[in-house]
């Protein structure tokens, strides 16, 4: 992958290496997953599915359905924007570690340089940021939520601390990545009055990054809401668990209905964010 | 949030009065949702301190080292994290075969509004145009708004156990995130070109083959590779519900209490997230 220079000039055969490579990750995946597209688009797989659907018709509108339905729909609103605001509260304190220009380097540190033993304090703390936000990322949502289970007991709560340490660390590495990344302008002017560090910060370099902040928050709430509805499949509460119940019991028509509990749910918050977005920045 | 909103410039017009009660109210009613969901989603931090959980927590943590590095389980390991990249990869070549066809009619350029259809009757263009185009969009609504995981346990149910539900499942979900998307992108092309082609006599299909293609694709292709990339995570828990894979060995360590042999699958979890993330990386921005 030479992204330098050459790419004009080398473009074409990058661009065939580059498809041949896909091709053959494309034909050994098709033979490892054993997918029999003809079988899928004209016979027995779609036939199969196509019974399963006709099985789904029609919901179940009984009013104890209706209810639990209803129930899991807030249950699963709440998990994900209180999760959401969990992973906001984790997310700025950590990428704060995360970000070198706040830590040891770049216009904070023009002035007044480090001695050696605190920037290599700090460098350690950058380290350690990175590395708590990698944990916090790397682990899945549903594994989290399988731990809390185990370590808080059944229920919403368990989903809302799984939402939150995942999606911290998501947002902690996009946070640190917003900081890095301010206009540097405004923040040599205020240097050049003599601002202290501190007020650099809250005035220069603060007003760049909450926009960016609400957006991306604004993004994984949206993600959040969809892992909020299969959390409850390992007893996380929510309308995954009642989903779970009624697939393993071969409820159809109430699985129908919950399925249309999270599509509502789903793009209801898909608008309030949009609209929020717009609104706001 | 509410901070943001203030610091938006409010204008001094009377047009302009209902904009500025918008932060007073955006900030009760959050205030609201958030407290009243506190008490749906109980939590409870407490829980968090008491001594069982803490116990459950050092146990946890205490079983989880050494990691589970024997010859034998890496062995077992290798087969389920290969399947994991081919699921994620055959799901993707679904969801590309499931969004790029459903993006063309639900893009509004392409079927009802702008320079290809000027030449079009009002019948038409609401018979062939408009009508697919709400459909279209109607189904990669339903299919993006069920997420992932939903539908692998519909098709282990439909199909059977294996990773075919896996690539079926990212298939449809991230068939309705592409189809969007791509629509998104074939819709904010810049018409100038399109016109250009349209007054030079050029055919409908040479208008979209000359004019939109080429300006729509590199960000096509950069946002599949970045689903790609989601795909990898997916693939690798949809073993949950019995799609294969990574996850279905995680749910079983976890099930079992066996934590050395959790750490030492989030470990390649990660490695093969990371070095996913690079490939793709590297190759988009190439691209761009």
């Amino acid at each position: 992958m030479m992204a330098r220079g050459g790419a004009m000039r080398r473009g074409r055969p990058m661009a065939l290496w580059l498809s041949a490579g896909f091709a053959a990750l494309l034909i050994w995946s098709w033979q490892g997953t054993g997918v029999d597209l003809s079988s899928l688009f004209g016979g027995e797989g779609l036939r199969q599915i196509a019974t399963y659907v006709a099985k789904l018709f029609p919901p179940d509108v009984s009013t104890v359905t209706l209810r639990d339905a209803g129930a899991g729909a807030v249950e699963t609103f709440a998990i994900s924007l209180i999760g959401s605001l969990l992973s906001v509260c984790l997310a700025v304190p950590l990428s704060l570690l995360a970000t070198r220009t706040l830590l040891y380097r770049g216009i904070l540190y023009e002035g007044r340089r480090l001695g050696p033993a605190p920037r290599v304090a700090r460098i350690s703390l950058y380290a350690l940021g990175k590395a708590l936000l990698n944990l916090l990322r790397t682990i899945p949502e549903i594994v989290w939520a399988l731990v809390f289970v185990f370590v808080v007991g059944l229920g919403p709560f368990p989903g809302v601390l799984a939402l939150g340490f995942h999606t911290g660390g998501v947002l902690g590495k996009l946070f640190a990545e917003v900081w890095e990344d301010v206009d540097p302008a405004p923040l040599e002017a205020r240097q050049a009055t003599g601002a202290s560090r501190f007020r650099i910060l809250v005035y220069g370099v603060l007003p760049q990054a909450l926009p960016q902040f609400v957006s991306y928050a604004l993004y994984r709430w949206e993600v959040n809401i969809r892992a909020a509805a299969v959390l409850g499949f390992v007893g996380a509460g929510g309308l995954g668990q009642r989903i779970h119940v009624a697939i393993s019991l071969f409820h159809e028509h109430q699985l129908m209905t919950l399925l249309l509990a999270i599509y509502l749910i789903v793009t209801l918050v898909d608008a309030l964010s949009a609209h929020l977005r717009a609104r706001l920045l | 949030m509410a901070r943001a909103s203030t610091a938006a410039p409010s204008g001094r017009s009377p047009a302009s009065a209902h904009k500025s009660a918008f932060p007073r109210i955006f900030t009760a009613v959050f205030a609201v949702s958030v407290a009243l969901s506190l008490r749906a989603a109980q939590v409870d931090p407490r829980l968090l301190v008491e001594r069982a959980a803490l116990a459950n927590v050092a146990k946890f943590v205490r079983d989880m080292f050494p990691p589970q590095l024997s010859r034998e389980f890496l062995g077992l390991m290798l087969r389920p994290t290969l399947e994991t990249v081919q699921v994620s990869v055959m799901g993707t070549a679904i969801a590309i075969l499931i969004g790029v066809p459903l993006a063309l009619t639900a893009t509004s350029s392409l079927t009802w509004r702008g320079v290809l259809h000027e030449r079009t009757s009002r019948v038409g263009r609401w018979a062939l145009g408009f009508v697919p185009y709400i459909l279209s969009r109607a189904m990669l609504s339903v299919f993006r708004s069920i997420p992932e995981f939903v539908w692998a346990f519909m098709f282990v149910r439909a199909v059977g156990l294996g990773p075919f539900p896996g690539v079926l499942a990212i298939g449809v979900a991230y068939g309705g995130m592409l189809g969007k998307v791509y629509s998104e992108i074939l819709d904010g092309v810049n018409p100038q070109p399109l016109e250009t082609l349209q007054a030079a006599g050029a055919s409908r299909l040479g208008v979209v083959v000359y004019g939109l293609v080429p300006q729509a694709l590199p960000n096509v292709i950069a946002y599949t590779l970045y689903r790609w990339e989601c795909a990898i995570r997916a693939s690798a828990i949809l073993g949950f519900v019995g799609a294969g894979g990574l996850g279905q060995q995680l749910e079983l360590s976890m099930r079992m209490f066996q934590f050395d042999e959790v750490l030492t699958l989030l470990a390649i979890l990660f490695a093969l997230v990371a070095t996913i993330d690079f490939i793709s990386g590297r190759i988009r921005a190439w691209i761009a």
